[in-house]
């Protein structure tokens, strides 16, 4: 590794030991970056490695625990957003963070507008000086349109503009190209071109390869919180990042047991959605855990929810041990024998306010109900078979599941599911935020399951997770199908490879 | 669970005292006949608060109850003019009122307006309905059969009928949020209806099943109010859904859905009737009424708002991961 030295001559920003913890998680672990005027520099990493918090700390939202942030050489604090703002730090956030109601100078200038003498907002100095913004990033759009009356594109440039509104020097980029059509894409590197030769920095986040090695002057790598290495684009191949992102083979332990895969349970043959996924056809198998794998955004969860009855494919078949199901809501699902213990524990599963039995039981209240009655007692015993087999800890079941620990949480809505006794079950990121305690039980919990003879889908970000659990992974990229490994071929290499778009033979 | 609970005992605590301290001054208050009294009275607003607790813990508000109750309660009025036996008015009002009801949970569900735009249409609408039958024109005393206007005032046991259709309705209510699935349906959607979808819940179908209830309740208050005060026009129980809302915020139903009580709404009805019966007897004027249970709402809300969501910790462990 190079040394580290105090700052780069003409980095207009740099970022030296930055330490940033968060409670169980350590999210940056030293890290440091350099951003040259007139350069794009591209930071790559897996899912986790640290890159949205490094922007958080660029932004002024978070504060590192310790480490320096030199603008031109010289130390600073970014205490709040306007304080980045202020030193010219600027990042272009997706379209949800405008304002539909408001017009496109309202919408560029909010918190910042300019005053008239008497201090009221200058309506006029504002569209003037939008108008002049707009024109800069080569747009003719009118400051005095409503936001909602643009298309996602144009809403695109007036967030671009609302970045540059503050004068910026340092522009960050956070997977800009995410929602854009391909035209808007070559729109959106023509406007870089141009931020380039006003020469500004520009910290350009994307897992894409193809575009980084089209825009990006310099590359940084993270993994888990750390920084790996940096240097001129020239100078690597996409063989060299991808091991750089990848890093150590895995070294945690998984209680994977031999799984005895027998005849296949669920069939889905060629699912379509309009804008969230294409051609999704896969088996899944009785005693299996199939991995699904891909970059935040590839699609995995969207197919999950269409399984589930949560949303409708547009096209596609699905068969559940043979038998041809159309599920169009989560009550038929349940009916088929498919649960699915969602991503977003505390918007999705949990009912707060409702003790911890009654959650368990919501889905299986037909069962512990005679003539239309609930029989507590059914109910208590049921959720306390469930909740012991998952190792839940709790005071008592009668307890108020909002005061639980987000892995006891979980463990709930698992066991809320197992309950029905289903036939497949889809985890979607199952110890996603969750103590390593209950990660492992979450984990142990699994092998037993599919041991056990159900079939187990597992959504997962994190490789050493979807390497030392499942039999089958399917990677997932941009809505598709991707790559589907067994075997020897289950390598953190092929995984990464198939989820940014690098063809096999590219190695 | 153990601060819902305590929610009820402050209530009931407070209920005491205030009964303590009227007792203290006009003893005759407290005696077993004029709490009976007093129950009786405030039955109305018991079997409303019932229904609209309903509609609360599932997120919605329903303020046409007070002229759901109106249209019904003139509906059996002219029902019983035209001579129709009392079972038939009793199995009309109740269905007419579901009806009602359905109409606003139709709303909700199937068009996803607002239950407060929804409910605030179908009241005026539905008060509206009550002129286009009558014109404007009232239906007194006189005009009434006497077994129409006998069914709520005959006494059994020592209480009136109106009392013990109360009583029912509370017992009902409470099997209903305690024991069923779709009590606890009500419950689940309001206090997460992601999560409730997620679950295989019907949140649209449960609250629609919420304002049915609410409508069916109003719609059977509505004959009891007409026959006990013997008078039926446009403009009866005018603003009640409002004293109703009061009840349930006053009881502890959550504003937003998910926690509440059957018997925190009892108490909130009982308590709001209470004050009703009291000040007259204690000499303050009734216009103080208003401004007591004015504050009465807002202590309520303070001290629930004291015990909110500790949950938000999980969502801000997965932001930091992002």
């Amino acid at each position: 590794m190079q040394p580290d030295p105090a700052s780069r001559d003409g980095a207009v920003l740099s970022l030296r030991g930055i330490v940033k913890t968060f409670p169980g998680v350590r999210a940056l672990d030293g890290v440091r970056l350099d951003l040259f005027p007139g350069q794009v520099t591209a930071l790559i990493g897996e899912n986790g490695a640290g890159k949205s918090t490094i922007v958080k700390v660029l932004t002024g939202i978070h504060q590192p625990d310790e480490g320096q942030i030199l603008v031109a050489g010289e130390p600073v604090r970014f205490p709040t957003a306007q304080a980045a703002g202020a030193a010219g730090v600027t990042a272009i956030h997706q379209e949800t963070v405008l304002f539909d109601e408001m017009t496109v100078a309202e919408n560029i200038f909010i918190g910042h507008a300019p005053r008239t003498r008497w201090g009221l907002i200058d309506r006029r100095a504002m569209r003037t000086r939008a108008a002049e913004i707009l024109r800069g990033i080569g747009s003719d759009l009118d400051p005095a349109t409503r936001l909602r009356d643009l298309g996602i594109a144009s809403k695109h440039l007036v967030a671009i503009a609302r970045a540059l509104s503050v004068d910026a020097r340092v522009v960050i980029m956070d997977e800009p190209t995410a929602a854009l059509s391909h035209k808007e894409i070559a729109e959106l590197y023509e406007l870089v071109e141009k931020l380039k030769a006003q020469g500004k920095a520009i910290l350009f986040i994307s897992h894409k390869f193809d575009e980084i090695f089209r825009i990006a002057d310099r590359w940084t790598v993270f993994r888990d919180g750390a920084f790996v290495g940096e240097g001129a684009m020239g100078d690597v191949t996409e063989g060299d990042l991808v091991q750089m992102m990848v890093g150590r083979s895995v070294d945690q332990i998984y209680p994977k047991r031999p799984a005895r895969i027998g005849p296949p349970v669920l069939t889905v043959a060629g699912y379509c959605h309009p804008t969230e996924y294409e051609d999704i056809t896969f088996t899944l198998h009785q005693g299996e855990i199939l991995g699904f794998y891909g970059l935040v955004g590839a699609g995995r969860s969207e197919v999950m929810q269409a399984l589930f009855g949560i949303s409708q494919p547009a096209k596609g078949a699905c068969r559940i041990a043979g038998d041809v199901r159309v599920i169009r809501s989560t009550a038929q699902a349940v009916q088929a024998g498919i649960v699915y213990v969602p991503e977003d524990r505390g918007r999705q599963g949990a009912v707060k306010g409702l003790p911890i039995f009654q959650n368990v039981t919501l889905p299986s209240l037909a069962r512990t109900s005679r003539g239309g009655f609930l029989r507590l007692a059914e109910e208590f015993a049921l959720a306390r078979e469930y909740t012991q087999r998952l190792d839940l800890r709790a005071a008592s079941l009668d307890q108020d599941i909002g005061l639980l620990s987000g892995g006891n949480q979980q463990k709930v809505v698992i066991a809320k599911w197992l309950a029905t006794q289903p036939r497949i079950i889809i985890l979607d990121e199952p110890t996603k935020g969750i103590d390593i305690g209950s990660k492992a039980a979450v984990h142990d919990f699994m092998s037993e399951l599919a041991a056990q003879g159900l079939a187990v889908i597992m959504v997962s970000s994190e490789i050493p997770e979807v390497l030392g659990m499942s039999d089958r992974i399917i990677v997932m990229r941009e809505g598709r199908i991707a790559g589907e490994f067994a075997g020897p071929a289950m390598t953190p290499e092929n995984l990464i490879r198939a989820a940014v778009g690098i063809e096999r033979s590219a190695a | 669970m153990s601060l819902l609970k305590s929610r009820e005992v402050v209530l009931g605590g407070v209920i005491v005292l205030l009964l303590a301290a009227i007792a203290s001054r006009f003893p005759g208050f407290v005696a077993p006949a004029n709490l009976g009294r007093v129950f009786t009275d405030t039955s109305p607003l018991i079997l409303l608060a019932l229904g609209q607790m309903a509609v609360i813990l599932t997120k919605c508000i329903d303020l046409s109850v007070a002229a759901n109750l109106a249209l019904c309660g003139m509906v059996a009025a002219l029902m019983d003019g035209m001579g129709v036996p009392m079972p038939v008015i009793l199995g009309t009002v109740v269905v007419m009122g579901a009806g009602l009801g359905a109409i606003n949970g139709a709303l909700v569900w199937g068009l996803g307006i607002p239950s407060i735009v929804v409910t605030l249409g179908t009241m005026t609408i539905y008060r509206g309905t009550i002129f286009l039958l009558t014109e404007g024109a009232w239906i007194n005393a006189h005009q009434m059969s006497d077994a129409f206007k006998a069914v709520p005032r005959q006494v059994i046991l020592g209480l009136p009928v109106m009392a013990w259709i109360a009583v029912a309705a509370i017992a009902g209510v409470a099997v209903l949020m305690t024991r069923t699935a779709l009590g606890r349906a009500f419950y689940a959607v309001g206090g997460n209806p992601h999560a409730a979808v997620y679950t295989g819940i019907s949140v649209g179908r449960t609250q629609f099943a919420a304002f049915v209830l609410a409508g069916a309740l109003a719609g059977l208050t509505g004959y009891l109010w007409v026959a006990r005060y013997a008078v039926a026009y446009v403009d009866i129980a005018g603003g009640f859904e409002l004293d109703v809302v009061a009840a349930c915020v006053i009881g502890g139903i959550a504003i937003a859905g998910g926690a509440g009580t059957v018997a925190g709404a009892v108490m909130g009805a009982l308590f709001l009737g209470i004050i009703k019966n009291a000040l007259p007897v204690v000499g303050i004027s009734p216009f103080w009424q208003m401004a007591i249970s004015g504050a009465a709402i807002l202590a309520a809300i303070a001290f629930n708002a004291r015990r909110r969501d500790p949950g938000r910790i999980i969502l801000k462990r997965a932001e930091v991961r992002a």
